[in-house]
């Protein structure tokens, strides 16, 4: 048996880097140091069915397996045909595949756009808004005295986020958890909340108020209610002193204020109050719990090529930015969209049902390693080879850190980055034999 | 392949070629003596021929340019480009999406550019986005002058230590030199602080900025690197700082450059040296002292700078300068970005709006042209915006221009400044004009000699790269003083521009979008018994401190198309 160290793991935005597969015969037969979610990314849970060969739907719903330049084929048919196709997806794979991805968007003219149209997107819009003051995660763990989890609950969806920077001694914080203070914010009692020392347990959907009053109790105003957002004033000033009196402190924030009712304005108001903060003598920063393990390297890489970090429209041939005109959720439930890509990602398990409803009347195609919801509604499924696993490549941690991903063990499959070139290259080709067309037509077309 | 560019008149102060009509011979990607009858012919008779600009310092690639790029879709959408043949879509006014920036450098006849500032531990991410700006050479400068293994070993003495280390650290991270912004200044913002001046020590470390600069000096030149420290000093846009960056500047004075790669004469790189040329002890008595800085750079010649010119434009400022950027956000009240790095630097990204009806700004433009001009060695003066912190690199024509017409910066001064800039600085009274020679020597001579890249680039003697500009003003019919319009024009698209002997840019048209460039790095070796005992060091507490695993620091050669290795032993 071979120990492989030092691993990143491909599941969550914590991309720890510690992890070690034990590999037999070409296969992981366990690991040490990842979580329980980790450890069954690496072994694959053993329920789940891992597609071996790219597969077609017929007209009778079956799948057939084919071959894969017949899938490729077939893909770029449906792609080069439509009028409005949407590429969707792009968190779970390596940002290189991104970069082909942005590409093929391009040649298509097609809309391209990640997960985070259903996470963080409402972060990224109020980032426009108000800005960005983050660190990496090291700063937290080295640093901080005081840290918030925001609408988030890591203990079981980023398990070892809180060991490997909460718990964990830093060098100004040599004792690590004893060294800091730290508060939850969720309308549960999450198994979070139950570590925290402030729980503020905001009725659901009032985060908006409850920044507000922590903003304006900073300011030294006075809060008339005995109750904001169903949490008692004094444990609010309480709260604001232990904020105003810290050394270092960070914010993670997660969904459940991300896709709550105020959405970016939620966001919006977290920001200012971290913004805010950084007046009173110490140090605040702010990290977003994201999920994927690179959803914010398709962020960046959009970014770097496009000037956008998602819901980009290539319709006109250049860039075109416009969530909640040019996201995908938009273009399905207007039913403007007409053929759909979708890779490194489950819209199907996570997607409104008028949604979903408009991905069963269009062609889709799944590049996807596993049997998911999404490639239950695909036509055609592409397995490639898993990121982190079977192929290498590069993905960006929550706080923008970068790793290589290694490639633990061989497959047969293409890597994601393949497929995509496969398909540009092809793409490309029928747009140039098509333009060629063109030209003909219009030297043979007599003059008028 | 061979070309031959005929009867252009050619400006290359490397070889102290002023204007001489010349023939330039090109084969297989570099300048050669002579060409076969077969060599195609580019007709550049009436016009200019250059080597490639090279520019010393930007900021196109990396987390703090792409949190600028995402935090404003508004800059994005002033400018954008379509998908055209081969040439990729962009967008991006002050931060231009990375095929942008490399398209746009080249139209305007660069072919060199090195990003400023990379952390290292993000260095990956810079290397990406640099694979993806075409055409271009490139580097990046990691930086240093906050690092804790720097400090604590500058703490205890042990420059040779600090050596080894950097040693690793450039091979690490692929890096081409010492970056030093604010030293101690973005440790203290890691508390929410900053120190003021060179010898107000970082919180807890104990260490003073002077001490840094000194420290990386000496083990800048202990290793050898080809450019010197690249020094962006305490108090950055502070009224007054002058003093601050005379002082960081004399600590240089008595180390003696010695490069084992290049021509490099100077101990230190002195960068945005505009931003660092105020007197004045606030904005109500705010005042240009870029005359006492010029004096300086007059007398010295351990020193070269690059000035930072405003360009009056609205624009995305971003740096390592984690207080300066904070500050900035409190001034304007306009959002703010900003990213702590573990262990090493910092960073902040800010949108600022220039405005020529501005006092202070107006003043700052004053202060950025007193330095080109007062200063009288344009070998020791670089033209930069420090893109995009004064205004973006597609500015570079627009202050072409503005050195070469006295009549084009007075119409400026008199019809659209405020009256600061004549009241607050000299500039009015300054009616120095450059020469094409001294453009030549402040976009690519000076920028190739200070980096140790001389032997390749800058210049079109024999052996050098094939990098070549050409554009369309005839010197002997045509006076730049006047026509300073088609100075700009032309300066924005070269006629033709060669890359590696390539034609990339012919007749004013991009025809080769797809090509990649070097990236530059320094293959180090200094001590290696010690560098063993100190990287023992580093990762025990690598496993502390970091997040990162050392295994996983180490960035390998899959992040560039094109390595180009300086070996340094």
């Amino acid at each position: 048996m071979e120990l492989i160290k030092n691993v990143p793991c491909p599941f969550c935005g914590t991309l720890c880097d510690d992890i070690i597969c034990k590999v037999e015969n070409n296969e992981i037969v366990g690991t040490m140091n990842a979580c329980r979610i980790g450890h069954s990314k690496f072994m694959h849970h053993k329920d789940a069915t891992l597609y071996k060969k790219p597969m077609i739907r017929k007209a009778n719903g079956e799948l057939v397996e084919v071959e894969i330049d017949e899938a490729i084929e077939k893909a770029v048919e449906i792609l080069v045909n439509a009028k409005r196709p949407i590429l969707y997806g792009w968190s779970s794979v390596s940002c290189e595949a991104d970069e082909v991805g942005v590409e093929l968007a391009e040649e298509l003219k097609a809309l391209i756009d990640n997960t985070a149209t259903v996470c963080h997107g409402p972060s990224l819009l109020a980032v426009h808004d108000t800005g960005y003051p983050v660190c990496t995660l090291g700063e937290v763990k080295n640093r901080a005295d005081v840290i918030i989890y925001w609408a988030c609950n890591p203990m079981h969806a980023h398990p070892r986020h809180m060991s490997r920077h909460y718990f964990s001694r830093g060098y100004f914080r040599e004792r690590g958890r004893p060294d800091r203070t730290l508060i939850v914010v969720d309308p549960r009692e999450s198994d979070t909340a139950k570590l925290a020392d402030i729980h503020l347990q905001v009725e659901p959907g009032k985060d908006y108020e409850l920044l507000d009053a922590i903003r304006a109790a900073m300011k030294g105003h006075k809060i008339l209610y005995e109750n904001v957002a169903g949490v008692p004033r004094d444990l609010i000033y309480q709260a604001v002193e232990l904020l105003k009196s810290a050394q270092f402190g960070n914010l993670f924030f997660g969904m459940g204020i991300t896709q709550t009712s105020a959405k970016n304005r939620n966001i919006d108001a977290g920001i200012c109050a971290i913004e805010e903060l950084n007046e009173y003598g110490g140090k605040f920063t702010l990290i977003p719990m994201r999920g994927h393990y690179n959803v914010n390297g398709f962020n960046h890489v959009c970014t770097w090529t496009t000037g956008y970090p998602f819901c980009v429209d290539f319709a006109t041939g250049y860039p075109r930015y416009n969530p909640g005109e040019t996201g995908t959720n938009d273009l399905l439930q207007n039913k403007e969209a007409d053929a759909m890509f979708v890779i490194g990602a489950d819209p199907g398990a996570h997607f409104p049902q008028r949604a979903l409803q408009r991905m069963v009347e269009i062609p889709v195609i799944a590049i996807e390693p596993h049997r998911t919801p999404t490639t239950e509604l695909a036509d055609i499924i592409i397995p490639p080879a898993q990121i982190g696993i079977s192929s290498e490549g590069t993905a960006y941690r929550m706080d923008g850190v970068c790793f290589t991903m290694k490639k633990i063990i061989d497959s047969d499959l293409l890597s994601d980055k393949e497929i995509l070139k496969r398909m540009l290259e092809r793409v490309k080709e029928i747009h140039a034999s098509e333009s060629k067309m063109e030209s003909v037509k219009e030297v043979t077309s007599p003059a008028k | 392949m061979e070309y031959i560019i005929k009867n252009g008149m050619v400006y290359d102060p490397l070889n102290n070629i002023d204007g001489e009509k010349m023939d330039i011979c090109i084969r297989d990607g570099k300048i050669v003596e002579s060409v076969g009858e077969s060599a195609e012919v580019v007709d550049a008779s009436g016009k200019i021929v250059m080597a490639g600009g090279v520019e010393p310092h930007t900021h196109i690639a990396g987390p703090k340019v792409n949190v600028g790029r995402m935090m404003r879709p508004e800059d994005s959408e002033k400018d954008v480009e379509a998908k055209s043949g081969d040439r990729r879509s962009g967008s991006g006014f002050s931060v231009p999406s990375t095929f942008m920036t490399g398209y746009r450098y080249t139209e305007m006849g660069y072919t060199t550019a090195m990003e400023a500032a990379m952390p290292p531990l993000i260095a990956r991410h810079v290397h990406e986005e640099l694979v993806d700006t075409p055409i271009l050479d490139k580097g990046a400068y990691p930086l240093l002058g906050n690092n804790w293994f720097v400090m604590e070993y500058l703490k205890n003495g042990e420059v040779e230590e600090c050596a080894a280390y950097i040693a690793w650290l450039m091979r690490a991270t692929k890096g081409y030199a010492i970056k030093v912004v604010n030293p101690c200044g973005t440790e203290a913002w890691g508390w929410g602080g900053n120190v003021h001046g060179i010898n107000d020590p970082a919180p807890k470390f104990g260490i003073t900025g002077a001490e840094m600069i000194k420290g990386l000096v000496e083990a800048n030149e202990m290793i050898g690197l080809p450019h010197s420290v690249h020094l962006h000093c305490n108090d950055l846009g502070h009224p007054g700082n002058y003093e601050t960056t005379l002082a960081s500047f004399d600590i240089a004075k008595n180390i003696k450059a010695s490069p084992k790669y290049g021509e490099r004469d100077i101990s230190l790189y002195g960068t945005h040296v505009q931003f660092h040329s105020y007197g004045g002890t606030s904005w109500r008595d705010f005042e240009s002292e870029a005359p006492a800085i010029a004096d300086y750079l007059n007398k010295n010649d351990h020193i070269a700078i690059d000035v930072g010119q405003i360009t009056l434009d609205e624009t995305t400022t971003m740096t390592a300068d984690g207080p300066m950027e904070f500050d900035l956000y409190t001034l304007t009240g306009f959002k703010w970005a900003n990213c702590d790095v573990e262990l090493e630097t910092g960073s902040g990204v800010v949108p600022f709006i220039y405005s020529s009806k501005n006092p202070v700004h107006s003043t700052q433009w004053a202060i950025g042209m007193e330095l080109f001009l007062l200063t009288k060695d344009p070998g020791k003066i670089m033209m930069t915006t420090d893109h995009p912190n004064a205004g973006p690199f597609t500015r570079y024509p627009r202050i072409i221009a503005w050195l070469m017409s006295s009549k084009y910066r007075n119409d400026l001064i008199e019809n659209e400044l405020h009256a600061w800039a004549q009241k607050r600085s000299s500039i009015a009274t300054i009616d120095r004009e450059y020469s094409l020679y001294d453009i030549a020597q402040v976009t690519r001579a000076t920028a190739a000699r200070v980096l140790g890249l001389s032997e390749t680039k800058g210049h079109l003697g024999v052996g050098a790269d094939a990098d070549v500009a050409i554009y369309s003003f005839n010197p002997e019919t045509q006076d730049a003083s006047s026509d300073y319009m088609t100075i700009e024009a032309v300066f924005r698209m070269a006629d033709h521009v060669f890359k590696d002997g390539e034609i990339v840019v012919k007749n004013g048209e991009l025809v080769k979008p797809r090509i990649d460039g070097r990236t530059y790095w320094v293959n180090c070796h200094f001590n290696e018994e010690l560098e063993k005992n100190v990287i023992s060091d580093v990762k025990k507490k690598f496993k502390q401190y970091y997040t990162v695993n050392f295994e996983n620091y180490e960035i390998g050669d899959g992040y560039m198309r094109r390595s180009a290795p300086i070996e340094i032993k």
